[in-house]
């Protein structure tokens, strides 16, 4: 039951097989009994989710149900979900109850998806490894004294626990397609504009996306179709037609050019990831590919850059985080000034503070131009760089994290070191570009992903190629044990 | 750039951001690696580069300038810290002559 698709689950939940409210109480009794050893959940909400199964029921009765209709899924607590606890991973927003939903959730309200509860995280999407959350680490399934990847930790642990069929994530620089490789399940980061950010709490704004994180190619189209698509209420939403995601799954790779980025076989990469990597894409070869390799000359700059554009976008953007307004606010103040210094201190941890500050300084006057206009600069050569691969080529490959998942606690005292665990993951980010992780065969016994990186709006075929690798591969069907 | 203990007081104040001497000799080493990352930029020659603003050099999209929100003032004042008749309250700021 719970290795099934999401296709498969609908398919059953219409000929009546079992109905939704019996596979969404399933899905609670494993939170309940599995979600101590990996506390990938913030908010688990039982009654509201009986409540949506039974009625998700009645429109299966009456014929009304769509493919996510019944589907019990999970929502990074990054999106603000009306009567539920929206923290971002913080104290700041222990307290807050979201007055309105999140474009992306009240999608899959429509779509009569059943929202079991919020997935932990890194505090305000900041980390690479979950441990920046004020509700305490994410443990990674496949070994509970290692990270799950950050900063979508608590739905990538879910979803390779099968504690959730489906689950959201967002992906700043790296925030679904690195926990979703850690953790051994297909996670899509949609090119900048596909899906609606209204309602999902800000990071960086001009590089903030959500995306599906799914334990097969095939479940992520069918997540993307209910996310995908314009909305007026996000000024940078894209207008672009929303295709068939599923239709082109099974499309034939004959002929297709693919580009081995050698920038990212570095000497940080581990040999056993990169032997993993290029197995797969041997695999790609078998299918009618023909693999190339290209070069992104400046992918070197991607991680100095980002941590100027992020940081200086996350000072501004989380300025409103005042204790006045909503969220924390700190004990008796003695004043204006008092208030805003003392509730943001206690309101936020500390990669958060550093970030601020950071980004605060890359602002300030005097600073601009060899910062955040420098940044933006270099921004320009990174986009470039891809620019001219997809002249040749029409998808990239590498890996998405230079190792597999590292101990937790083993980079929680040196940041830069955390920073670089995204090296490979960040300049798509910068470019704007659509990317998705997909599980290949294991090193040490971890999971391992292999990076696929397309054109603009290329998430249809970024999912075919997904799709077509495991069609011959079985990696993303394997459990971890203890959570089969 | 290596930032000093000042340096970290002075951006803290900026932030609006309480912190201790102890966080700020801690916060000035960490930033300082931090900057030290960054300026890996400096390497580069961006003189005739011209800024991203977008990664789809997409315009900002107008909207016709009419009333589209209603006022539901109580109901996102719900989550408010403190409030009283439809205010939010902080501490006095005006001091009283």
């Amino acid at each position: 039951m719970y290795d099934k698709t999401i296709a498969e689950l609908g398919a059953g939940l219409r000929a009546g097989d079992f109905s939704s409210l019996e596979l969404t109480q399933g899905y609670l009794d494993r939170i309940r009994r599995l979600d101590a050893a990996l506390n990938s959940f913030i908010s688990v909400v039982e009654d509201s989710a009986l409540e949506t199964a039974r009625a998700a029921d009645e429109r299966m009765k009456a014929g009304r149900a769509g493919p996510l209709t019944g589907i019990p899924i999970a929502h990074k607590d990054i999106f603000c979900t009306q009567g539920i606890k929206t923290s971002c991973g913080s104290r700041m927003l222990d307290n807050f109850v979201s007055p309105y939903d999140a474009a992306v959730v009240s999608r899959f309200r429509e779509a009569g998806a059943v929202v079991l509860g919020k997935t932990n995280m890194d505090e305000f999407a900041m980390g690479s490894s979950n441990e920046t959350s004020y509700f305490g680490p994410v443990r990674n399934p496949w070994d509970t004294e290692r990270v799950p990847g950050g900063s979508s930790g608590g739905s990538a642990a879910a979803v390779a626990a099968r504690l959730a069929v489906a689950a959201t994530g967002t992906d700043t620089g790296g925030s679904i397609r690195q926990p979703a490789s850690l953790c051994g399940i297909t996670g899509l980061k949609p090119t900048y504009g596909r899906v609606s950010r209204y309602g999902m709490i800000a990071f960086a704004s001009s590089l903030d996306q959500g995306g599906p994180m799914t334990r097969s190619a095939e479940d992520a189209a069918a997540m993307l179709q209910v996310m995908a698509g314009f909305d007026p209420r996000d000024s940078t939403s894209s207008e672009q037609p929303v295709p068939d995601y599923g239709a082109q799954l099974d499309a034939d790779l004959a002929g297709l050019r693919i580009g081995l980025v050698q920038e990212y076989f570095d000497a940080g990469l581990d040999p056993a990831v990169a032997q993993s990597v290029r197995d797969a894409v041997e695999e790609y070869r078998r299918l009618g590919a023909e693999v190339v390799e290209v070069s992104l000359p400046n992918s070197a700059l991607a991680v100095p850059t980002y941590y100027v554009v992020a940081p200086a976008e996350c000072s501004s953007n989380l300025s409103r985080f005042d204790g006045v307004r909503y969220g924390y606010r700190c004990a008796q103040p003695r004043d204006l000034e008092d208030l805003y210094k003392r509730s943001r201190a206690e309101g936020f941890g500390a990669e958060v503070k550093r970030r601020i500050m950071i980004g605060t300084y890359a602002l300030s006057a005097g600073y601009y131009d060899a910062y955040y206009l420098k940044a933006q600069k270099i921004r320009h050569l990174i986009s470039s760089d891809f620019r001219r691969a997809f002249e040749t080529v029409d998808v990239l490959m590498g890996p998405v994290s230079p190792t597999t998942a590292f101990r937790v606690g083993e980079k929680t005292d040196d940041p830069v070191t955390m920073y670089l665990s995204d090296i490979y993951t960040i300049a798509v980010n910068l470019a704007g570009l659509p990317a998705i992780s997909v599980p290949v065969a294991p090193a040490q016994n971890m999971p391992v992903g292999l990076h696929i990186v397309g054109n603009y709006f290329a998430e249809a075929r970024l999912l075919n190629l997904a799709h077509r690798l495991q069609q011959v591969t079985d990696w993303h069907k394997q459990a971890p044990a203890g959570f089969v | 750039m290596s930032l000093n203990r000042a340096d970290v007081e002075k951006i803290a104040h900026l932030a609006r951001l309480a912190i201790t001497e102890d966080e700020a000799e801690a916060y000035a080493s960490d930033l300082s690696s931090i900057l030290a990352l960054v300026e890996q930029m400096n390497a580069v020659d961006t003189q005739d580069v011209s800024p991203m603003a977008h990664p789809l050099h997409m315009a900002q999209r107008l909207r016709v300038d009419e009333v589209t929100e209603v006022d539901q003032r109580e109901r996102f004042q719900s989550t408010a810290p403190h409030i009283e008749a439809g205010l939010y309250l902080v501490p006095r700021v005006i001091e009283q002559g």
